[in-house]
């Protein structure tokens, strides 16, 4: 975490922007695999925001002009990922069900940075024991099972069963109450550290209040590492929704397609060798993952000077860590106080 | 949880400003005082959350029984009073090991803790043997091949095992290795006839493989291993990528020291200098992330469990999820809850013995 502050100068809006400009600066291998995980997120994005136009069928349409899907059918011909024991088709619900989860991970983590944000900063800015109660609760949850906190969540809201919206707010809300505590101990961490900046103490002595210290010089600094816990929240809260899906807690199959329930129907298809059903949505899954991990990762370590390609100067001889030392930081921030 | 950081060699770097005196006695001390906070927030938390949005009963048997019946039984079981004063009353019932009984099929919740856990413990166990046998010696190999090709199938590798849930892991393995190539069985800890034999036992731990080579049963024994190959590996392999990456970024780090610098200008072979030299002081940090992986590994058991209908606590969970008996799902997050801070302050403790410099 370097302390610089400030932008040397104003680059061009391209260059900015975190995912373009972490582009070319990277070399090689580390290279490929950004570019491999930004073109699985996009295919991702598209896939989720042009659904209706990609499926070839709604997510619960069973029958079209010529009648009645078939169950179970093999993969080839209309449906070119087969159906499932319902009759629905396996590519369409893969292809809606990215706009669930999209849909669910932008629910969750706005809800959850806008949460953990506001608390971390209030929490560090004023300390005193409102700060203590805090961080104990957060660190009660945050030591807990995601899924638990997950499940107990969805039950607390809707008793765990809900239409689409509905579902997408239970989920998303689900998952807020497992990311709010990691959101919450970054930002407190930053707040304790940039409090006792001179540039902070300059504002105090300036008069400025205290709504518009958090609000403007803290603010702005403490949610610089936003981006990358964004991206690798984003996959663990594809992986929550798939794993509540998986045990039934997720969202009707007829009001959206989600994946982990598609794979809780495909499980008892395996035994008779039906592969279709459950590969395909599982593949979505982990294909989605894999990409935002990938961006994740790699935006850690170009962030980080000493992890950073080095093709020129020869890769050897950094005893340092050699993966996210950054995160590595925070991590260790939080776990010590 | 935060899976994929690979967790820092956690306090080595932290100046330990802060440790007054004290010393080991006082230090453990603290630490298990700070498990009971931590259980009453998760209490507290868990029952008024699953209970914000109305009782258990009506949860369970709403729409299915006319609501005079409903209610008659809600008041009986005394969910119609104050919440707090309930909030009270359960407090004491805990204290004093009493979780209520199932709402859906009535029996005592302790009781069933007690039977399942043991399954979920023997798959966790499993799980750790697959994650450690896998994750250890390819992390070493990485770290021995960095940035070089191996090094970065492995770092995929790691991504994969993270990035699969562990129900999609599942269906992959059973659908190759049972359905297609018939190698295990599709489900379950043991055929009809072990578990007969298990449950003739006398005084049984409820660990399968264990009860079998105590009575020395070892058909029952190798039937066992035989079930619990696919569970252990699917569960087994979430961790492992995380093993993985925490001991090559260890070993990486404790290889460029200069004391392995000497061993290897004396003369000491690199096999060496990976597996004794730089492995042995990579091993803290694996501790003190065992234990934040305990967390990670309860939640994928209860996916796990279904996937391979394991009768554990998680398999009885979603059961019980199913059925919308929130009294019994309440009794095994709580269990689950004390185990995972149990777990953290053995942890700690472990950590502090090993190393002397952590202390907080």
């Amino acid at each position: 975490m370097g302390t610089t502050v400030l932008e040397p100068k104003k680059k061009s809006l391209l260059n900015r922007l975190p995912v373009s400009s972490h582009i070319r600066q990277s070399v090689g291998l580390q290279r490929t695999m950004l570019l491999i995980g930004v073109v699985l997120c996009a295919v991702f994005v598209v896939a989720a925001i042009f659904a209706p136009v990609l499926a070839p069928y709604g997510y619960s349409q069973i029958s079209d002009d010529a009648g009645s899907f078939p169950a179970q059918a093999e993969p080839g011909g209309k449906h070119l990922m087969g159906t499932t024991v319902g009759g629905y088709d396996v590519l369409s619900r893969m292809i809606w069900g990215s706009q669930t989860a999209m849909a669910v991970i932008v629910a969750a983590v706005l809800m959850s940075i806008f949460l953990g944000v506001f608390l971390g900063l209030v929490s560090g800015y004023f300390g005193g024991w409102l700060d203590r109660v805090l961080v104990v609760i957060a660190d009660a949850i945050y030591a807990f099972p995601t899924l638990l906190v997950a499940i107990v969540m969805s039950i607390a809201i809707n008793k765990g069963q809900s239409g689409f919206w509905g579902g997408i707010l239970a989920c998303g809300f689900a998952i807020t109450a497992v990311f709010v505590p990691q959101y919450f101990r970054v930002i407190r961490a930053e707040t304790i550290r940039l409090k006792a900046e001179p540039f902070v103490e300059s504002a105090q002595v300036v008069g400025a209040s205290s709504a518009r210290i958090i609000s403007r010089h803290i603010f702005s600094n403490a949610t610089r590492t936003l981006p990358l816990i964004f991206t690798l929240n984003a996959s663990e809260a594809i992986l929550t929704l798939a794993g509540l899906g998986f045990l039934g807690f997720g969202i009707e199959p007829s009001s959206a397609a989600e994946w982990g329930f598609d794979l809780n129907k495909a499980m008892s298809d395996a035994s008779s060798g039906i592969w279709w059903t459950g590969v395909f949505p599982g593949l979505a899954i982990v294909l989605t993952v894999v990409g935002l991990t990938l961006v994740g990762e790699s935006i850690n370590d170009l962030n980080d000077p000493r992890l950073r390609g080095r093709k020129a100067a020869g890769a050897k001889g950094a005893p340092g860590p050699s993966t996210a030392a950054a995160q590595s930081a925070i991590a260790a921030n939080v776990r010590g106080l | 949880m935060a899976t994929l950081i690979d967790a820092p060699p956690p306090t080595v770097a932290a100046p330990t400003s802060k440790s007054a005196g004290g010393g080991l006695g006082r230090y453990i001390l603290i630490r298990f005082l700070l498990i009971f906070p931590t259980i009453f927030i998760l209490v507290t938390l868990v029952f008024f959350l699953m209970r914000i949005t109305g009782d258990p009963i009506t949860a369970a048997q709403g729409g299915r029984l006319p609501q005079e019946q409903i209610d008659a039984l809600v008041h009986q079981a005394g969910y119609d009073r104050n919440l707090f004063i309930q909030y009270i009353e359960y407090l004491g019932h805990i204290a004093t090991g009493n979780f209520g009984r199932t709402i859906s099929d009535g029996r005592p919740v302790i009781e069933m803790l007690a039977k399942f856990g043991a399954a979920t413990l023997e798959l966790s166990i499993n799980a750790v043997m697959v994650a450690l046998l896998v994750g250890i010696p390819l992390g070493m190999f990485a770290a021995h091949k960095r940035d070089k090709v191996p090094d970065a199938v492995l770092r995929m590798f790691a991504i994969l095992c993270y990035a699969t849930p562990v129900f999609f892991a599942g269906l992959l393995l059973k659908l190759t290795f049972s359905v297609g190539l018939g190698w295990f069985p599709v489900a379950g800890r043991a055929s009809t006839t072990t578990e007969l034999a298990m449950g003739r036992l006398a005084a049984p731990t409820g660990v399968y493989w264990l009860d079998a080579l105590r009575s020395g049963n070892l058909a029952a024994f190798g039937d066992i291993v035989h079930h619990a190959v696919l569970p252990a590996v699917a569960l087994g392999l979430l961790t492992a990528g995380v093993f993985l990456r925490l001991v090559r970024t260890n070993v990486i780090g404790t290889l460029g020291r200069d004391y392995v610098e000497a061993g290897r200008s004396r003369g000491v072979s690199e096999y060496r200098l990976v597996t004794k030299h730089a492995y042995k002081p990579a091993l803290i940090p694996i501790i003190t992330v065992m234990g934040l992986q305990i967390a990670l590994l309860l939640g994928g058991a209860v996916l796990t469990e279904t996937t391979f209908e394991w009768k554990g606590l998680g398999y009885q969970l979603a059961q019980y999820l199913t059925a919308r008996d929130f009294v019994a799902v309440q009794g095994i997050v709580m269990l689950l809850a004390v185990i995972v801070a149990i777990t953290n302050f053995v942890v700690d403790i472990a950590a502090a013995l090993i190393d002397p410099r952590v202390r907080y």
